[in-house]
């Protein structure tokens, strides 16, 4: 087939970032079954060693192994992440068919309380809901997902506002369907790519401000190994020279992130590429 | 064109009064819902010894015995008059710890507004212009990764290059920690990594976008006429198509303005500067209400009054709008 240089390029970007994802990702189902890790474990015998084959990413001012405490941390923040993501993404859908479904007044009002949402800063705004509930892996999750279903909400909206005026609706409705059926038969099903691809879009922004609140030291508990805790830890040991035990947890979020901003791209490019974009990696 | 700008000008003040009601109404539900006691929080260690009917006096004293909606409209009522309320964690008056602080916070986004200006203008119409090159792939590559990158962890990087091995910049704080008094080139020097970071960190977006409008643009026909005509590329590039393809970077720059609270929040938090967004972050760590729900909504409204001036700028800079009326 024929194919021109940018899209060559293309295709390596995007092998290249499925290929960092499949490697994060065997590394975080993987590792664990090989090496455990002892949250409370602490190696005084071993502080803030520099990168060495025993430990190749060196180890933090506890004597602990910055690569095995990173794969856990990665683990951390992709649950939390995930689970961030599928509420924040639930909640947004069902205000945008209900916006969009309802249209008129109700719509308006939903509307404007999105906007007025949006107008809150969101890590401030996430800061703000984990201050006041008790800190733990759940108000992480209550955190972000309450601040982040207001964009899915959005897009499903005007999803729905576009479906509403298609044949089949006026066919359904002609038939005698109610409004809560044309929303699960006819709404649900054609908006589920859109719903599946707010959700992967959504879990590379939840895991940011995981990581955010836990270096700030608002989220995760501290022993936990997570990657916002590690970067907080090894910051204070930075001034010290240690520049592993801070800068190694954030390629951990940085490589996955990218991988998945570049596969939407990719994938965004194939679905409509009269919208591509100048920007080739 | 006074006009449409009035009208626009109405419409968001009468939608901000009822959106800070709204925002001061979810912050109030919350922190009555919030497990933490204001008066265990107070009273700290000495809760301990404290007996029950004083700690029962304080309450009563503060208006925590009364409904919640009695308290809230109190709560709401002393805000428009301008009392904050008093800061639990840092035993100060509120006004007095955002009147202290909110001008270094200013002086850092500003200037670090202006740096971002200027560099991803310079460095996107650079990248635009000499598109598919190897120097805009390493443009674009950079950009997309300090996307993806968190800026707390930039910002080490900046602490652990310019402040650990080229010991060139100090690594954090307003001034050298042995001064007594402020001096501004002291200041000024303590200032310049934190504004590199915040403005590198806010930058990506707008070159990237600054490159992709720019490219769509040299493809116009009037980019085509300019070059027939014989004009120097550089004045082509300057005068004629980052012009026109700057109109729609006005209303994105005032929809970035959370991003640029957020990215201050952190920046202010890994230099130690005694900036109002890092003031957020110690607030919140000892659940200090007063001072945490104020400094939301100063943030809020910096939010609503920055997208009003970008809408109001875009009004002024586009003739079309000016002309005819916003759409």
């Amino acid at each position: 087939m024929f194919q021109t240089a940018p899209g060559r390029k293309r295709g390596r970007s995007a092998r290249l970032a499925a290929g960092t994802l499949i490697v994060f990702g065997l590394a975080v189902l993987v590792v664990p079954f090989v090496a455990r890790l002892d949250q409370h474990l602490v190696d005084l015998t071993a502080t803030s060693l520099s990168p060495r084959p025993a430990h190749p990413f060196g180890t933090d001012e506890m004597g602990r192994d910055v690569l095995l405490r990173a794969v856990y941390g990665l683990r951390v923040s992709l649950l939390v992440g995930l689970v961030a993501a599928l509420v924040s993404v639930t909640i947004g859908t069902l205000v945008g068919l209900v916006s969009g479904a309802l249209g008129g007044i109700a719509d308006r009002i939903i509307m404007r309380v999105v906007d007025g949402l949006n107008s809150i800063p969101h890590l401030l705004l996430g800061i703000f809901i984990v201050a006041m509930l008790t800190p733990s892996v759940g108000a992480v999750i209550v955190s972000v997902a309450l601040t982040h279903w207001t964009t899915t909400a959005r897009i499903i909206r005007s999803e729905v506002l576009a479906l509403r005026s298609r044949p089949f609706v006026d066919a359904a409705i002609s038939g005698g369907s109610g409004r809560l059926r044309i929303v699960r038969r006819h709404f649900l099903p054609h908006l589920s790519p859109q719903v599946a691809l707010a959700a992967v879009l959504m879990m590379p922004h939840a895991i940011w401000h995981e990581t955010a609140l836990s270096f700030l030291g608002l989220g995760l508990p501290p022993h936990l190994a997570s990657l916002g805790n590690m970067i907080n830890d090894g910051s204070r040991s930075l001034l010290a020279g240690n520049w592993w035990a801070s800068l190694v947890p954030g390629l951990f979020i940085l490589l996955p992130t990218l991988a998945i901003s570049a596969l939407t791209q990719h994938w965004r490019d194939r679905t409509s590429p009269r919208e591509r974009s100048e920007l080739q990696l | 064109m006074s006009r449409a700008l009035a009208r626009m000008v109405i419409w968001r003040v009468a939608f901000t009064v009822p959106l800070l009601l709204a925002v001061t109404a979810g912050m109030f539900a919350l922190a009555t819902a919030s497990p933490f006691d204001p008066i265990r929080q107070y009273l700290g260690d000495r809760a301990q010894t404290t007996s029950p009917e004083i700690a029962a006096r304080i309450r009563e004293n503060w208006g925590l015995d009364r409904p919640v909606i009695e308290q809230y409209l109190d709560w709401l009522g002393s805000l428009l008059r301008g009392d904050l309320g008093e800061s639990r964690s840092l035993h100060r008056p509120v006004v007095d710890v955002i009147g202290d602080r909110l001008g270094w916070s200013l002086l850092v986004v500003a200037g670090a507004m202006v740096v971002m200006l200027v560099i991803s203008l310079a460095v996107g119409a650079l990248a635009a212009w000499r598109r598919n090159s190897w120097l805009d792939r390493f443009i674009t590559g950079t950009a997309y990764a300090n996307e993806a990158a968190p800026v707390f962890w930039t910002g080490l990087i900046a602490i652990w290059i310019f402040a650990v091995q080229l010991r060139w910049l100090p690594s954090g704080g307003l001034t050298d920690a042995a001064a007594t008094t402020v001096r501004p080139t002291d200041v000024l020097r303590h200032m310049i990594l934190p504004v590199a970071v915040l403005a590198f960190s806010q930058s990506s977006w707008l070159l990237l976008f600054v490159r992709e409008s720019l490219i769509s643009t040299l493809r116009e026909d009037f980019v085509t006429g300019a070059r027939a005509r014989g004009l120097r590329e550089r004045t082509i590039l300057f005068r004629h198509a980052l012009r026109s393809a700057l109109l729609p970077f006005i209303t994105l720059l005032g929809a970035r303005i959370p991003e640029l609270v957020t990215g201050a929040i952190l920046v202010e938090t890994i230099f130690s500067w005694p900036g109002v967004a890092g003031t957020s972050v110690r607030a919140a760590l000892a659940a200090d209400f007063p001072l945490l729900a104020a400094l939301t909504l100063l943030a809020t409204l910096a939010v609503v009054v920055g997208n009003l001036l970008a809408d109001a700028a875009y009004v002024i800079a586009d003739p079309r709008v000016r002309v005819l009326g916003v759409s």
